[in-house]
Parts: structure tokens; sequence; C-alpha cells
């Protein structure tokens, strides 16, 4: 018969570290997001000289593997004696990196409008600003939303690597658990399923999303 | 307002360690990619079968991959297959993950390539005479990979970057792992990890730029 020394406080603090990778997630989708929105107009409306060096920078952040960011931006701001703790790296690193990949999914977004539907509703008399908010933004939204639901799922699975720079999240929380309970296969995969019963739903809402927008194109 | 020197030059001589490292690295991950491309056909032609239990089997590899972690697929490799008396070492351990996430990726990049080669391909190949698995091999595999080749030489690229994650389960004979070493030695983690990060970026650009060079020289018809 099967046996565990797994307890209910145990599953608790498991749950405390899922509650922790679900923190740092929303505050870095959130950050991303917007400074992905940000960065991924602003590179719309320069041309490919003007916004070489930030193309090279949000470049090198999804270039470099995300461990060696979260090291680094670790030991400069102990460095530089700013003493934030490791969740705060955690989100300011997540954000960065997520608004590289925000930034590129915007962009698609809005150069997936053709030039011709942009012209015809400035020359209605529509404003940039009124063209963004009423013309390209629904468009772009339809193309983006299915890529972006998958780049939150991405940051929510990026985000264990955090436990690297001492945060407990939910991965850290079950090494913490099998040094003590010796039973490293069980407890693996209750937190695989954890991680998948997270992510599987709004992956598969992200798919159907995807092939009902696409029919009506 | 810093109150720190840095000692650029202890990481300039650890330079040759750090390239044979990035070596490791690049060989891994190529690794991880062949051995990750064979069972991606093998699960995404196990998807289109008649057999339940091969499709449920392809499906749940390819959904247990995608949606749990890279780093949870390595520490089930290193810690989780013991209960099965299986005991791998860091870099076999990372191989198995790595390969497990690309196969799972890469599978579903050739499921939808696949439903791009028109069935009549398949036909024709038949009715000329070929057998099942020669019309397969000889005339649709081709044109898959030729659909998917970019979507794969990104696949390279994240596998490059995840074979970092190596040092997590103790390897230390990868760029990172040569870097946590030289870390932990002097602790210079900034300096030493600025130069593996430059180094990983100039990996990441080398394959994406050879990947275009390839693509441009195989597809240019």
């Amino acid at each position: 018969m099967f046996q565990t020394a797994l307890t209910l406080s145990d599953l608790a603090f498991l749950a405390r570290g899922a509650g922790v990778t679900l923190a740092v997630t929303a505050v870095a989708v959130l950050f991303g997001t917007l400074l992905g929105v940000a960065f991924g107009t602003v590179r719309t409306l320069l041309n490919a000289w003007t916004a070489a060096p930030m193309t090279f920078i949000l470049d090198v952040l999804r270039s470099v593997p995300l461990l060696i960011q979260l090291v680094l931006a670790n030991a400069f701001q102990s460095i530089a004696g700013f003493g934030w703790s490791p969740f705060t790296v955690a989100c300011v690193v997540l954000s960065l990196y997520t608004a590289s990949y925000c930034s590129e999914i915007v962009r698609g977004g809005i150069e997936a409008v053709p030039s011709v539907t942009r012209r015809a509703a400035r020359s209605l008399g529509l404003t940039w600003g009124q063209d963004m908010a009423h013309v390209v933004f629904p468009m772009a939204l339809r193309v983006a939303l299915p890529s972006w639901i998958g780049l939150t799922l991405g940051v929510m699975k990026d985000s264990a690597l955090v436990l690297w720079i001492g945060l407990i999240e939910l991965l850290r929380s079950s090494q913490i658990l099998v040094t003590r309970l010796q039973e490293p296969l069980f407890i693996l995969i209750v937190v695989g399923a954890i991680y998948f019963m997270l992510s599987f739903p709004i992956a598969r809402l992200g798919g159907r999303l995807e092939r009902r927008w696409r029919e009506n194109d | 307002m810093l109150n720190y020197t840095f000692h650029w030059y202890q990481a300039f001589r650890a330079l040759p360690d750090m390239l044979a490292g990035a070596l490791v690295t690049l060989e891994v991950a190529v690794l991880s990619m062949v051995l990750g491309i064979g069972f991606a056909v093998l699960i995404a032609v196990a998807r289109g079968s008649d057999n339940a239990v091969l499709r449920a089997l392809a499906i749940g590899w390819v959904e247990v991959a995608r949606n749990t972690p890279a780093l949870f697929q390595i520490y089930m490799a290193h810690f989780g297959l013991g209960a099965f008396g299986i005991y791998l070492s860091p870099y076999a351990a990372l191989l198995a993950g790595i390969t497990f996430n690309n196969a799972g990726y890469l599978a579903e990049t050739f499921r939808g390539a696949l439903r791009g080669i028109p069935a009549t391909q398949t036909r024709a190949a038949r009715s000329l005479g070929l057998g099942p698995v020669a019309a397969f091999r000889l005339v649709v595999l081709p044109q898959m990979f030729r659909i998917a080749f970019l979507p794969a030489t990104n696949q390279m690229v994240w596998a490059i970057l995840m074979t970092s994650l190596g040092i997590v389960v103790g390897m230390n004979t990868d760029l990172a792992g040569v870097t946590q070493e030289l870390n932990v030695r002097t602790f210079r983690t900034f300096e030493f990890f600025a130069f593996a990060a430059i180094i990983y970026y100039a990996l990441a650009k080398s394959v994406s730029l050879a990947a275009r060079l390839i693509a441009w020289r195989l597809f240019r018809y």
C-alpha cells in the first residue's frame, strides 16, 4: 500500500510557495506588460537606426539566460548597495524580461494592422491618439492576445529560476520538503501537478482564442 | 556611490576555461536538439495514429513538457528517477531534461507543419509505388523539416539558454557551471557572470545568424 509522510501542513507549505510563484508572476507580468506596450509602441514610431539602442537592449534580455540575468542583477544590487530583497530583485529582472518579449508581441500586433486602414482612419479626421485607441488597438489585440497569454505562462514557469537567488517559491519549497521527507518522486509529482493545473487551463484558453479569432480573418 | 573595485583582469584570465565551458554548453544543446528532433518526429506521428494508447502518451508528453518549468523537468530527471533506481549524473540529467522539453515543443511545431502538407502528396507517393514508411520518410518528412526549420532554430537558441539551468543540479563543466565554480572560489560574481552573459549572447546570436544563412542557402528557390 502507498504510504507517505507528507502531511497537510506540508501541503500548506507548498501552497505558500505557489503563492510566491504567483505573486512574482503577477508583478512581473503587470510591469512587464506596461513597459512592453510602451517599448513596442515607441519602436513602431522610430526608424531602424534611431530604435537600434533600444532594440539591442531588448534583444540582450532575450538572448542571455534568465538565470545569469538574475545572478548579475543580484550581484549588482549588492555592489551598488540598494539592499533589495530577493523578491524585489526577482520582480525587477522578470519584469524587464517580460517587457522584452512583450515589446515584440506588441510591435507584431501593431504592424499587423494594414497601413491603408490606418491611413483611412487618419483621413477621416481621427488624431493619432484616436487612431491608436479605436482602430489599431482592437485589431492589434486580436493578434497579440494569444501570444501574450503564452508569454504570461512562460513567465510563470521561468519564475522557478528565482530559487537560485534565495526566494522560496514553489519549486524551492518542494526541494525543502524532499530534503526532509526523502520522497523526491512523490513530492516532485505533486509540484508538477500544481504547475500543470496553474498553466494548462490558461494554455487551452489561449489556444481556443487563437483558433476562434483566426477563423474570422 | 559604488564602494567596490571591479576586478575584470581575473575574469579575463579565466576566459579560456569559460570558452571551454561554452563548448560543453554547445555540445549539450546540440545533442538535446538531435535527440529532441528524433523524439518529436515520433510524437508527431504518434499523435496522428489510430492507436489510442500511443496517442495518449504523445499528448501527455507534449502537455507536461509545455506546462511545467524546464527546471522542474531537469529536477525530475535528477532527483525523481532515483525512485526507480536510476541515478543520472548532472550532465545526463540536464541532457534528459532539455531533450524532454525540446521534444515537447518541437512535436507541436512538427504537428503544425505536417498539417500544412497536403494529403495528396502522400497519395501521389503511394501511387508511385512507395511503401507507407518510404512515402513518409522521402516525401513528407523533408517538406515538414522545411516548414519547421525556422521555429526549430528558435528552439535551438532556447536549448542553449536552458543549459544554464545545469548549475542548479550541480553541473560544473558547462559555461554556467564553470562560471559558478570560479565564482565560489573568488566571489567576483558580477565580473564572471558578466563575461558568461556576453558569451551566451554571442552563442545565441551566432546560432540565429547561422540558421539564417543555412535557410537562405537551402530554401532560396
